[in-house]
């Protein structure tokens, strides 16, 4: 008998008696406004909250903070502050990457949490492996919590979503906190009207 | 992990020699606790998402042979190549098979209790193949040659000085730093040059859905995902017990997790992966080890339930003052005392007994497990199978003893009165282990018994 027929054969005589699942969830407790709940916290976990109006705004504030290294985006609209054709590289030759300007689907106001999936992220490593990461969202597309996130998700195909929020951080020593373990040490997160 | 012959008891001696530590592990450990509080209490509706959690698991665990062949079908259809072990010896074989395959001979890996609970450290190394833990906690105990003493926390036990020490010696950092921000910055240099370098890593899981067949990985540190975009290979193993049946079920789930851990609203990564990038591979190994038993078990099964955020080990009285190395097992605390005896009845026979059964574990639990109420019941079925320290057999002989008979009861106190008052060091010695901490109580004149009858008459 195989491992996964014995297995499966103990799981079927030992499991209990059926039990049904439960109702699902729902968000009970909307916050008043979602925007303003995902950027309070979101600067708590160590990211930055930036409201802008459009992408010349975010341009001008990556040429402000960033000017000089190396960035990359999955956005054609940052093409002029950004290196062209880096998608079809290596992932390991993106340790260097100073700056990664990518897009989430939403953001949920409870934990201030992206929704981000392989296609814009155009490689898996990016907003893993870069020094510092920068997300544009739309403030329409800030939902309240985990519950309306799975919704909006549904039944979405994807080879590997994240849900990121903040910068990549730990408290391993004495729990103090360190940002910046081994992912980005900061996030600035790009709110668009 | 075998202590030799130490019992909880002997272990927790050992650490609380030093009584400055063990205040500094017990507020430590508090303040984590009470972050946690801070965090549900935001929540209005916690207990309703804790109910709505312990549902949904005690669902998983009544259906659990459909959930898991509807997971591997979904799995298999995505890409995944999907493994069984029904125990820890066949788990370390195949993981060790797939790296052989692929000419692999170092390796790292993210936090998964699962290959600490199947040694799988120890089994590759066996088999001259290096493995980096990546996770900053775990890579510090790592280099200390000790395993983790908290399933979230890994290295809670350790000072920075130690640490400082550590890195002083393995990784070149000038002597005598102890500062966290320098020591992490330290260990991201060292270990980015290990995730550029391997081929292969191992990552655990923390929950897989049986209707997409995704699993999902939760760090805070990003390790995981380091790991696993830039290799080759990537081997997940997981305890056939992390299934959820719906990827919904994940907001429930993710709500409550870090919350409950930490603190935080959520881990900085929650990654959803399902098929393997182009050109990598991706494994799954899903483990056995004892759980068809636990789940054989109607008063135990339910531990089955836990999703690991250590909520338990912050709150334990004993945990925080004895430190996760006494437990002598890979999860320490109330739910490695409830988990262990079902791998090892005679091995782990302390650990039920390592706890004051106040509950607090069972009401920070988020998926509500009883996990007092099974630590007094391993209690009664270590006793019954024969494997309680024979000290206590003996203890509670004498007390049977005593207490039926209501002659030798009252005579027996009696005795001790006057043993206490003429003969005291037959009582202030190191035998009595109610000694060691404290001092005896002045003796009464008289038993309560002789006082009631006093009073009784002069009404």
């Amino acid at each position: 008998m195989t491992s996964r027929a014995k297995i499966l054969e103990k799981v079927l005589s030992n499991q209990p008696e059926a039990q049904p699942l439960p109702a699902d969830s729902f968000t009970t407790f909307p916050a008043a406004d979602p925007v303003q709940a995902f950027a309070t916290v979101l600067t708590t976990i160590g990211g930055t909250f930036i409201p802008v109006s459009d992408y010349q705004s975010v341009q001008k504030y990556i040429l402000e903070h960033f000017a000089g290294q190396r960035i990359v985006s999955t956005l054609p609209e940052l093409a002029e502050v950004s290196e062209q054709g880096w998608e079809n590289q290596d992932p390991h030759s993106y340790a260097n990457v100073d700056l990664a300007v990518i897009s989430a689907h939403f953001g949920v106001a409870e934990n201030a949490a992206l929704w981000i999936t392989e296609d814009l992220m155009h490689q898996r490593a990016i907003p893993f492996i870069c020094q510092q990461l920068a997300v544009v969202v739309n403030k329409k597309e800030i939902v309240q919590t985990m519950h309306d996130a799975y919704l909006k998700i549904g039944i979405a195909d994807y080879g590997f979503g994240s849900f990121i929020a903040g910068p990549s951080k730990t408290a391993d020593i004495e729990q103090s906190l360190v940002l910046g373990a081994h992912g980005p040490k900061g996030m600035t997160v790009f709110v668009m009207d | 992990m075998s202590s030799g012959t130490k019992d909880h008891a002997a272990l927790s001696d050992i650490f609380n020699k030093d009584e400055e530590r063990v205040d500094w592990h017990d507020e430590t450990l508090w303040f984590v606790r009470a972050k946690r509080d801070k965090a549900a209490h935001n929540i209005p509706e916690w207990e309703a998402l804790r109910e709505s959690a312990s549902l949904i698991k005690n669902n998983v665990l009544s259906n659990l042979h459909n959930y898991l062949i509807e997971f591997e079908e979904q799995a298999q259809k995505n890409g995944v190549t999907v493994h069984w072990a029904v125990d820890a010896a066949e788990h370390n074989q195949i993981v060790h098979a797939i790296l052989k395959e692929h000419g692999v001979n170092r390796l790292i890996k993210s936090k998964s209790m699962l290959t600490e609970e199947c040694h799988l450290n120890e089994y590759l190394k066996q088999n001259d193949i290096e493995v980096v833990d990546t996770d900053l906690g775990e890579r510090i105990v790592q280099l200390a040659q000790e395993p983790p003493s908290h399933i979230v926390l890994p290295c809670i036990h350790k000072k920075k000085e130690e640490i400082g020490e550590l890195f002083h010696e393995h990784l070149g950092t000038p002597e005598g730093m102890s500062d966290p921000v320098f020591l992490t910055a330290a260990a991201r240099e060292h270990l980015r040059e290990t995730f550029l370098t391997r081929k292969a890593a191992i990552t655990g899981v923390n929950f897989a859905v049986a209707e997409t067949g995704e699993f999902v990985v939760c760090t805070n540190e990003g390790n995981a995902d380091m790991g696993a975009h830039l290799a080759d290979v990537h081997i997940a193993c997981m305890g056939i017990e992390k299934i959820i049946p719906k990827r919904k079920n994940l907001g429930v789930f993710l709500r409550l997790l870090t919350r409950s851990a930490t603190g935080q609203p959520i881990t900085t990564y929650s990654s959803h992966f399902k098929k393997p990038r182009p050109g990598q591979q991706m494994h799954l190994v899903l483990v056995d080890n004892g759980r068809t038993t636990q789940l054989s078990r109607p008063d135990f099964r339910n531990s089955l339930k836990c999703i690991r955020c250590a909520a338990c080990m912050n709150t334990c009285p004993v945990y925080r003052r004895s430190g996760g190395h006494s437990y002598h097992t890979a999860v320490a605390g109330p739910i490695g005392s409830i988990l262990a005896p079902n791998l090892d009845m005679k091995e782990y026979s302390d650990l039920p007994f390592a706890s004051t059964l106040c509950g607090s574990c069972s009401n920070v639990c988020p998926v509500k497990i009883n996990i007092h109420e099974q630590l007094y019941k391993w209690r009664q079925v270590i006793v019954k199978e024969g494997y309680a320290d024979p000290t206590k057999k003996l203890a509670m002989k004498a007390m049977e003893f005593t207490l039926s008979s209501p002659f030798v009861y009252k005579n027996a106190g009696k005795v001790g009165r006057w043993f206490m008052k003429h003969a005291p060091f037959t009582v202030n010695n190191k035998l009595n282990l109610w000694y060691q901490h404290r001092e005896m109580p002045a003796v009464p004149k008289e038993s309560f018994g002789e006082w009631y009858k006093k009073n009784k008459k002069n009404d």
